[in-house]
Formats: C-alpha cells, structure tokens, sequence
C-alpha cells in the first residue's frame, strides 16, 4: 500500500515537472548519436567521380545546418553533419556508410545520393534499425514501409512523374505517336515505365520508339537523327541535364518541333535551358515540384527571398543557377522540422514515427500547392508536381498540381 | 535510304570530334612514344580558360589565340615538372602520373568552375550547312579545321627539321642524342605541342556537347580509339578513323538489330580490335621490328 | 611513310624482376600473418570490413599482377573479371540458393575460361594496343549487364542484393569476423599457390615472355600457351576475388564494376610495385584508404588532393613498395654486418 502510495507521489510530481517544462516530455530519450548538446547525422554524396555534380546538394545541406546551429540548433542541439565521398560507386558507399555508422555513430542516415548506393545500403540499415531517411534519388522502391520500415524517399518518383506526362498525353494528343529518349540505367527505365503504366494498353500503339543512349557517349545527335527517321510527334526527353541540353539543340538544328517533354531532373532554366538557347526551348513541357532560383518570377516569392539570403549568408559560393543547391535546401528543411517534432525523444524509432507524421509541411523552395504528407504507410513525401510550359525567359506553369500517386 | 544518308552524315558530324582529339592524340604519341590519359582533361581545362577569357569580355579570336599559348606553356610546364623527373621511372607508374594528373585537373576544374553545363560560342554559327540540316556550319567549320591541322602536321613531321627530330627522340632515343637531338626538350615540346591541339579540340568539341569538367571522358575514349584504329603514327589515319568511328558506331546503332543501340559502343571498339588483331599497327600505322 | 621499317629495341615496359625478389622472407611473412590473425579480434565490425576489402583488392591487384609483372601483358580489362565473379556468386547465390562457399570455385572457373578465351585475340596485340583491347572489355563489361536479354538474371539496372552468410557450426562471432577468417584462409591459399606457380616452369615462362618475347620462343617456350594461360590464371583469382566482394559488399549492380575499379586496380600495381606480389596488398590498402584521407583533407577537392599524393608516392618510391621493401631488406642486411 505504501509503496503505490509512494509511486503516486512518484507520478505526480513528474507530471508538475513535465507542466512546468512547458509540456515537453520530461523523460528524454536517446539513441546512440543524439545527446543533450548533439544531433549526429550521417550522409554519403558522389564528392568526386562521374555524378560529382550532385555534391553541391551535400554542401548545400551542410550550409544549411551551419545556419540552423547559428540560430540555436534544435531544442538547444547542435546538429553535427558528418557527410562523406562514395565516389557514386556502391562499394564505396557500402563502406562509407558502416563507418557513419559504427565509428562515428550517427543517429541516422540523411539523403545519401543515387540510386545504386541507396540499393546497397538498405538492406544494412534496415537490418540495424537505422533510419535511411529521405534519399536523394527517384526510384519507386523507397515507398515501401512494409519491407524497409527504416527507409523513406523524398522527391516524387520518376515513376510518377511518367504517370503524369501519360496522363496529360492522354488527355490533350490521344493520337500522339511518342519518340522516347532515355538514359540506360534505373533513372531512364524507371520513367519509361511510368509512362507505359500511364499509358496502359494504348502504350504499344502510341510509343514508336525507345531509344536508349550512354552516359559516355559524347553526343545523342545519332539517336536524334533516328528519333526524327521513326515519324514521331511527342518527343520525350528522359535525359540529364547535359544530354537534354544537347538534345533541344538538336532538335532546332535539324528542324524538327514535335511536343517536347524534358523530366523535371533536366528542367533547371539555369543549367539546361539556357544553355540550350531560349530560342530553341519554347513550348517545352515539363512538370515541377520545387521552384527555380534561376526563373525570375520568383525573385519576390518569401520563401525564395529566405533561400536567397541563406545563400547570401552560409553559402556565397553557391552557384545559384544549379537546382541541386534548391534541392539540398528543402531536402535539409524537411529532415530539420523531423528533429524538432522529435522533441527530446531522439531514438531512431521515434525519428522514423515523426518522418511519417508530416502533415501538410511546405519547405520554403517547393511550389504553392505542393506539400509534404506522409503516414505509417506512404512513405512517399513528395507527390505532387504541376505541369509546365516554357515560355519567353520562364516557365509557365499551368493545371493544377497533379499527385502522381500509385495507386 | 535516306535514314542510311542521315545516319551516315550525323556519323561524320560526330566523327569530326573524335577525329579532332584523336590528333592530339597522335601527337602526343609522337612526342613520347605512349598515351597520356590526361589528354582529355588537359584539353578541357583550356577550353574552360578560353571561356572564362571569353566572359571577361575578349572577343573569340583573341581568347582562342591566348589559350592557345596557355596550352602550349601549360603543356612544357606539365612536362617539365611532373614528367621529367619521372622520365627514368617504369612506363607504368608513368601512367599512374597520367592518371594522377587527370584526378587533379578535372577536381580543381569542378570546384573553379562548378559542374553545370556552360554554353560554348562558335564562331562559324549554327545554321544547316549547305542546305543539309544534318551537318551545321559549325561541324563543317570543325571538319575544316581538322583538315587544316592535319596537313599542318604532316608537314611539320615530313619536312621541317624540328618534326624529325622530335619522332626520332621518341621512337629511337638513344640515336637521337647521338646526334645531337636534344631529346628531353623535344619530348617537352611535344606536350606543348599536343596540348595545344587538344585545345583546339576542346574549343571546337565545347559547342556541340556543352562546356562542364567531364565533358572530355567520352570523347577521349573515342579519340584513343579512332587514333589506334588509324595507325597512333599517322595523323592522316588518326583523322580518317575518327570519321569512320563515328560513322560506324552510328550504323551499328541503327542497323544491327536488339542490341546495336545498346551496345554500340562495345561494338565499335570490337570491329576496332578485330581490325588491330589482323593489322597489329591500326590501318596505316607502320610496323615496328623487334630486336631481340 | 618511309620504305625502311623502324626498328625499336626499347627496354621492356615491365622491369625484369627475378622471382625471388618476388615474395617476403619467412620471418616477415609470419609477422604479417599473425597480425592479420589477430587484429580483428581488437577492433570494431566496421574495421574487420574494411580489412576484407583489403584482402579482396589485393586479391584482384594480385591477379592483375601476375599477369602484368609476371608475363608482361597490360590489361585495363580485370575489372570486367571481377564483374563476372561477382555476378556468378550472386546469382548462384540469390537465384539458385547455393552456398555460398561454393559459387567461388565456380566464379573462378567461369573466369579462367572467359579470362583464357580473350587472351586468344590479345595474342596478337601488346603495349597501348592491348591496352585498348582490355580497356573495351572494361567499359563493354557494364553495358552487357545492363542488357534486357539478361535482366531476368541480373537485375538490369537495378542490380541484386546479396545476403552475408552467418558463422558455420554456431561459432560465436559476428558475420563480419566469419567473412573476414574465411577470405583471410582464401586469400593465404591463392597467394601460396600464386608464389609457387611464379616459381615453377610456368612461372619460369612467363618472366621469360615478359623480359623477350622473341628470345623466350627461340628457347623454345609456347609463347601463345603461357600468355593464354597468364590471361586464365589471372582472370580467374579475380574472379574469386569479384564473388567474396558481391558477398562482403551484400550488394552487385553494373555501376559497381566500371572502368574506375580498372584503373583503381591498376594504380593498386603501381603502388605495390610491379612484379611484387605481396605489394599488391600494400596497393590495395593505398586504393582504399588513400581516397578516404584525401577527402578528409578537402571535399571539394578531394580528386586533386588524391592526385597530388599518388605524384608523391610516384615521386618518392617510383618502383612502388618493392622499392621500400628492398630498401629496407639492405639496412637490415647492414645492421645484421655491424
């Protein structure tokens, strides 16, 4: 009896404790990697080697903590980011990751880079119950909470976004003969998928042809020529930013102006259109989830104006020109409003409950209308995208934002 | 019929760049008897230098000709540098220097410039050339140039004293010195010299595949082979395999059915080594004999 | 161009090392295998990866070695062998349930017999030639994985994930520590068997090729049978070596297995020096780990930083860590005097 008592007391008076601390959980919990003072966050990028592009989003985030930890960090943590080369090889990335792992004890993985690395890691973290949050790269298999309970995408997947352009394709040419242009590896598949689900039974009739190019190869005139040959009348660009740069020019020199479809990855104005010649980009269609830095229309949007003066700020280098340093911006917003619904409950499990309870959040960088939502079983943040059409020095957007959702 | 035309034309729009590099190639070949697999990376970097002369203001011509000196100074200074202490190493930690370079180069390039792709000017336009609009004035205007270096240099190796010597201190050393060749500076020589050519290469490829610090990788590989496939000897057989590189692989991608366009890079360097492996010393490159 | 053909008597691309300078002392090589019996059980999981994945590049190095430092042949080709071994392991693995101890008899055997096959046209070719030859295997090697015809095998683009076996009989100790005992037992039984091959009748052979092909047959020697057979033996060690790397690694997919592991394993060479054969794990420490110590110096810079020390290692020591090695072997010789 006595001892109830004495457990009653107990109880009470953590609840004042609790009350008076402003109702945050007295408790802290912590996994290895978080404490008092430190959040440890781990994360792989292609720092050099072929996709060494991509390491600006790793240098973005980095910048982006550095502000976070000027302001305060998170409920008084500093965040420690700890981000290192896999060269884009998975190898590589498979040895990187068990050192974040095992010798500097991240609490978890953020936004390690690329499809291949991502595909050897998982099956690592998930065995040790580490969360591979939010990684940067497009494949559908990310949304799978069944299996990977520890793993979450980020951006909509190239699956979707397939969808999307078949839908539309659908709707406004149902005669369309297709001509599709894709990389030779998960990211060009990937979407050559989607619009084939999207498209459904007419895909046979309406794709006449699947042309397939390498990355070493120096240019894609050949495939355009034979793309041209094939009597198609939607052209769809499945390509990175160099090869669909190479591919609107093309298209101008040879006098050739079927429906231009370029995937959101090469829709950046800075570092595909305008290199491509603005003359040579009109009426090309695409579809976005994020802003432009380098589109004048948001030059006075407030959550642009805030990208801009972090980069002002933590970041002067940056070359604002490049979508990987927006990237890297709302990926990093995201995982830092994961952290501050964590509260002082830091333990792994608990990171991946709150990832899964975002509701509505709209990082600064992602266009009106799309928003971040995501539960126990959709572990797909982003799946919205809105069509858009280049027109004079900027994208058009037009629609309305569209989930590409799978059904 | 006509696809055949086009792919053909294309082939020879494309081949123009690997005929281009695969001069440079040869010329280094030249000069030290070996490839230098930082070629490419070299030939990039002047081409970033040109553009970055370009957006100071300078016009075309002048920042052509200034990179052209770079890369010629640049080229003896790698040489005299790194090289030359390496000059009585084994060829292949030579090559592990090449490989060195190549790391160095492409990461300062990447973190000087950044990694999204640069537009690169031309100076002839880019309008269809001579009514067809597979060829533009720019790849004629390359093809043009291409020509115009290789009689350059086949007359520089033919006749002029300098030419001879600097083949003779690469293919017979020992010889050279003998009379008189000073072969060290010849050998330095030919890296100014093959520098310089990759620059030009670098300056005519930009337009077509966009200036940005891996832009080279692809085209080297094409380079190698088109150079080997000539004869790594003959500038003339250099160039005509570029050509017929690009024409082929572009054949192979459309006519060989299933895997022609998947592989047609595999392909291409398999009809290469099947031509190597009946005329060890590509298509006019002269035969070496061994002494025991 | 000229009527008269040039004649070239250059030296040899690969130094002439003479085969007992090829291995380390017995009172060396008993240091080196005590200590890498017992350090894994001092350090962390992640450590005991790491020193696998020494093992298997030196592996890989290894083969690549006997073929370049022993017979003379250039090859930018080996990581294609490695793509072929690690492929076998996996999908015997994956596919079929078999052990996985047993698919890297197999992988090595597949190996052999593709590595002796393309060694038939590379007969006919030699220095930056065969060079090329191999480099077209290097860079062909990813695109046939990738091709529809054998997705159903491979994955295509997607690749396969492997599962790491556990410690047989109950031992108690953690996966990592299991794989790392049993490459360890592999690698010492592929490296015995590589000293004694250099050292017998073939091996004899070889070196004879490598220092001249022309004198070499003239003796006698089936120059077209031994350099065959470098090619198999070579490609076949690298197999095994691809299949403990797809079991440690958990992991294959095409873009694993580019041209850049070619270049990494031959840089391993250079490193270790040439024609040395315990170099060739000194090699594949440097391919490891100097990458990881150049990032640590600078991100942004990491490729330069990492150029910048392979000049100096170049610079330094030329001959790689034979260099070293003999260097020290002479300070010892002379304390031994005094």
């Amino acid at each position: 009896m006595q001892v109830v008592q004495h457990l009653r007391i107990a109880a009470l008076a953590t609840a004042v404790v609790a009350l008076t601390s402003g109702g945050a959980l007295a408790q802290k919990k912590y996994d290895t990697g978080a404490s008092d003072t430190e959040i440890k966050i781990g994360n792989i990028m292609p720092y050099s080697g072929p996709a060494s592009a991509y390491g600006v989003i790793g240098k973005t985030e980095e910048a982006y903590f550095k502000k976070i930890n000027a302001e305060g960090g998170i409920n008084g943590r500093k965040i420690t980011f700890v981000s290192y080369d896999d060269a884009y090889s998975p190898p590589k990335a498979v040895e990187q990751v068990r050192k974040l792992v095992e010798s500097d004890e991240v609490l978890f993985v953020f936004n390690p880079l690329g499809t291949p690395s991502n595909s050897a890691i998982q099956k690592y973290l998930n065995g040790k119950k580490i969360p591979q949050l939010f990684v940067a790269t497009g494949a559908t298999k990310w949304n799978d909470a069944k299996n990977f309970p520890w793993t979450m995408g980020w951006q909509p997947s190239y699956q979707s976004e397939g969808r999307i352009y078949a839908k539309y394709l659908l709707k406004d040419k149902p005669g369309a003969k297709i001509g599709v242009l894709f990389q030779n590896d998960d990211f060009g598949k990937d979407y050559l998928k989607g619009l084939k689900d999207g498209l459904g039974d007419k895909a046979a009739s309406m794709i006449v042809m699947e042309e397939s190019y390498e990355t070493s190869e120096p240019s894609i005139d050949g495939h355009i020529v034979k793309l041209k040959a094939s009597g198609a009348d939607v052209f769809f660009s499945v390509t990175t930013p160099k090869f669909a740069a190479q591919a609107i020019k093309k298209l101008a020199e040879i006098d050739w102006h079927p429906t231009h479809l370029v995937v959101n990855v090469s829709a950046s104005v800075g570092s595909v259109i305008k290199p491509a010649g603005f003359e040579n980009s009109q009426g090309i269609l695409s579809a976005a989830y994020a802003k432009d830095a380098a589109d004048a229309q948001w030059d006075n949007d407030p959550g642009m104006k805030k990208f801009f003066e972090f980069l002002a700020q933590y970041y002067p280098d940056a070359n604002k020109l490049d979508s990987s340093v927006v990237y890297g911006y709302g990926a990093a917003q995201t995982v830092v409003k994961v952290l501050q619904m964590c509260g002082d409950d830091l333990t792994r499990a608990n990171v991946m409950k709150q990832a899964a309870s975002l509701k509505d959040f709209a990082p600064d960088t992602l266009l009106p209308g799309v928003k971040i939502s995501t539960s126990a079983t959709d572990f797909a943040p982003i799946e919205q995208l809105q069509m858009m059409r280049f027109k004079g020095e900027k994208w058009e957007l037009f629609g309305e934002a569209i989930s590409g959702a799978i059904e | 019929m006509e696809l055949f035309t086009n792919q053909v034309l294309a082939g020879i729009a494309t081949g123009a760049i690997y005929a281009c590099m695969a001069l440079a190639v040869v010329m280094i070949y030249q000069a030290i008897d070996h490839l230098n697999f930082a070629q490419g990376e070299m030939a990039m970097f002047s081409t970033f230098i040109s553009w970055q002369l370009m957006q100071w203001g300078l016009p075309y011509w002048v920042a052509f000709v200034v990179t052209l000196a770079f890369s010629f100074a640049g080229g003896i200074l790698i040489e005299r540098v790194l090289f030359k202490p390496l000059t009585k190493a084994p060829i292949l930690t030579q090559v592990a220097g090449f490989i060195a370079l190549f790391s160095i180069i492409n990461s300062c390039a990447g973190l000087i410039w950044d990694f999204t792709i640069k537009q690169y000017p031309t100076p002839f336009g880019s309008s269809p050339f001579l009514g067809s609009q597979l060829i533009s004035t720019h790849q004629a205007g390359m093809i043009g140039i291409t020509v115009l270096l290789l009689i350059g240099l086949y007359f520089f190796f033919q006749y002029t004293r300098v030419g001879l010597a600097m083949r003779a201190a690469a293919a017979v050393p020992e010889s050279a010195r003998l009379v008189g060749i000073n072969t060290s500076w010849m050998i330095a020589l030919g890296w100014g010299m093959a520098a310089a050519i990759g620059s030009i290469a670098g300056m005519l490829i930009a337009p077509v595949v966009f200036l940005e610090p891996n832009m080279m990788g692809g085209v080297l590989i094409y380079g190698f082979a088109a150079a080997v496939l000539g004869g790594l000897t003959s500038p003339f057989g250099a160039v005509l395999g570029g050509f017929l590189v690009g024409v082929f692989e572009n054949l192979a991608g459309t006519y060989i059915p299933h895997v022609g366009n998947e592989m047609k890079l595999p392909i291409a360097l398999a009809l290469i080594i099947s031509v190597l492996v009946i005329k060890p010393a590509g298509l006019f490159g002269r035969n070496i004999v061994k002494r025991v | 161009m000229s009527a008269i053909e040039e004649i070239a008597s250059q030296a040899p691309a690969v130094d002439a090392v003479p085969k007992r300078a090829m291995t380390l002392s017995s009172g060396t090589t008993f240091v080196v295998v005590l200590l890498l019996l017992v350090v894994p059980l001092f350090v962390k999981n992640f450590i005991i990866f790491q020193m696998t994945m020494l093992l298997i590049y030196g592996l890989a190095v290894l083969a690549l070695n006997i073929l370049t430092g022993g017979s003379g042949q250039f090859s930018l080709g080996n990581s294609a062998f490695y793509a072929v071994g690690a492929y076998t392991s996996a999908i015997l693995m994956e596919q079929y349930n078999v052990n996985y101890a047993l698919t890297l008899p197999v992988a090595g055997v597949i190996c052999f017999g593709f590595g002796f096959l393309f060694g038939q046209p590379a007969l006919r070719l030699s220095g930056v030639y065969l060079a090329l030859a191999t480099f077209a295997l290097a860079t062909a090697m990813p695109q046939i994985l990738k091709l529809g015809f054998f997705e159903h095998w491979t994955g295509g683009v997607q690749g396969l994930v492997v599962t790491k076996p556990d410690a047989p009989f109950g031992l108690p100790m953690s996966q990592d520590m299991w794989l790392y005992y049993f490459t360890l037992a592999i690698t010492i039984a592929i490296y015995i068997f590589s000293v004694n091959l250099l050292r017998s009748r073939s091996g004899r052979a070889f070196m004879a090729i490598r220092d001249n092909e022309i004198a070499a047959s003239a003796m006698g020697i089936d120059v077209a049978t031994y350099k065959t057979l470098a090619f198999g033996v070579s490609a076949g060690i690298t197999g095994v070596a691809g299949g403990l790397g797809a079991i440690a690694v958990q992991f294959v997919a095409p873009d694993s297995y580019t041209i850049v592991l070619a270049i990494s394993l031959f840089l391993g060479m250079v490193v270790g020096g040439v024609g040395w054969l315990p170099g060739s794990f000194v090699g594949a420490a440097f391919i490891i780990f100097v990458p990881n110590i150049a990032e640590g110096i600078s991100k942004g810079l990491s490729g330069a930083v990492f150029g910048v020390l392979l000049f100096l290692v170049i610079f330094l020591v030329p001959h790689g860590a034979r260099q070293v090695a003999m260097v020290a072997q002479q300070l010892l010789g002379k304390l031994r005097k005094n």
